[in-house]
């Protein structure tokens, strides 16, 4: 009855070392299930993880290639820019200058003018006119004419460079000098050549001095200073203003003279007749 | 700054377009005066940090006064400049060795006159 019972308790306690046996299986088979899927759960997220990585880098060299295209544009456009602006720069320099000589010529011709019409004494007008005419112009022979009306004849009242009597009186229409003066047209010699001989009838430049379309006079250059090889554009000008404000600023003197010389006359008869 | 520059000439336009063309510069104000002798009395009377004259002028001409203002001390430094229509190598040296800083030639063109002054005065 002993044995008996210790078999059955041996067969009970194997019963249950068996039963754990299967359970312990059945626990390593849920394991390795579980352990299965993770693998696959891993496996697919590193493929995942491949795919997303690969996309990603061309994504990000597409973006990095626009990006530079961008600034390949950008600077395309900021160097077409930079050469606009540099054209524009050269542009505004050469306007500065542009306007520089302007104003210079402008001052030069203001200040002719002003002088020109600053006094009203025959002998101070012409003293300025060959200022100017040597100052601005640079010659250095040269003479100013008057027309005599009752003579038709051009006489020498001014002159640099030679003395009056060098110049003898010019028949109107006659020569250059007098040609000029009967057709009221600027002369300029078409080459200046070397100055030889001086010859009164051979003027490089005659301007005529005109009140309108009415000839008082001429001016006649025969010779630059040695510094200045031909005329410039602002002679041409100066020129002009002379063939207008000379005649004027002469014109006025020569009447206020004679105006005064008048008064003075009268105002002698005056006092001779109220004494 | 200012600057007062005297102009020498016996042209009264010639003084006129200098003083023009010199008064283009900021704070520069100038005196005129007519010949060498004139002149040479302005300077000494006044103040100035440069002289523009010309060399063919009554009573006494541009290189007697460069010389004259050379010989006295107080403006043994002054900046000279010579404006002339004498344009020949040798006017010019001779005007530069008697102690003129510069020689500008007629006919006048105020950006040379610019030049020069600014040179000579150091403006920039």
């Amino acid at each position: 009855m002993g044995d008996e019972k210790n078999i059955f308790s041996r067969a009970e306690e194997f019963m249950q070392l068996f039963k754990k046996g299967a359970d312990f299986t059945q626990e390593l088979l849920k394991e390795n299930e579980r352990l299965r899927f993770k693998v696959v759960q891993l496996e697919e997220e590193n493929r995942l993880a491949k795919v997303s990585g690969a996309s990603g880098s061309d994504k990000l060299a597409a973006e990095l290639n626009k990006k530079l295209q961008s600034l390949k544009e950008e600077m395309h456009k900021l160097t077409e820019r930079h050469r606009a602006v540099e054209a524009e720069n050269k542009d505004f320099a050469n306007r500065y200058l542009e306007i520089e000589y302007e104003n210079n010529n402008l001052a030069n011709l203001y200040v002719a003018s002003f002088q020109l019409h600053s006094t009203l004494d025959f002998k101070e007008v012409l003293q300025i006119i060959l200022e100017i005419i040597i100052n601005l112009i640079g010659a250095e022979t040269f003479g100013v004419l008057l027309l005599d009306e009752k003579t038709n004849e051009l006489t020498a009242v001014a002159t640099e460079g030679v003395d009056r009597e060098e110049i003898p009186l010019i028949k109107i229409g006659t020569g250059i000098i007098g040609n000029v003066a009967k057709s009221g047209e600027n002369y300029f010699v078409d080459e200046i050549k070397p100055f030889g001989k001086f010859d009164p009838q051979l003027p490089i430049v005659c301007i005529p001095l005109k009140i309108k379309e009415h000839v008082i006079g001429v001016v006649a250059i025969y010779k630059l200073l040695q510094q200045k090889p031909k005329f410039t554009e602002l002679d041409y000008e100066l020129f002009t203003l002379l063939a207008g404000h000379a005649a004027t600023a002469i014109f006025s003197s020569k009447l206020y003279s004679e105006s005064e010389r008048k008064l003075s006359t009268i105002q002698g008869f005056i006092n001779l007749l109220t004494k | 700054m200012a600057y007062r520059i005297l102009i020498i000439d016996d042209s009264p336009t010639m003084r006129q377009l200098l003083s023009f063309a010199v008064k283009r510069l900021s704070g520069v104000e100038t005196v005129d005066a007519s010949d060498g002798v004139d002149g040479y009395k302005k300077l000494t009377n006044g103040k100035f940090d440069l002289v523009l004259a010309d060399i063919n002028m009554p009573v006494m001409d541009g290189l007697k006064l460069v010389s004259i203002i050379r010989g006295n001390p107080d403006y043994k430094d002054i900046p000279i400049v010579m404006v002339t229509t004498e344009g020949g190598k040798e006017d010019r040296e001779k005007a530069l060795s008697l102690g003129a800083n510069a020689y500008i030639t007629k006919p006048i063109q105020a950006t040379n006159v610019l030049s020069v002054v600014k040179e000579l005065l150091k403006i920039t």
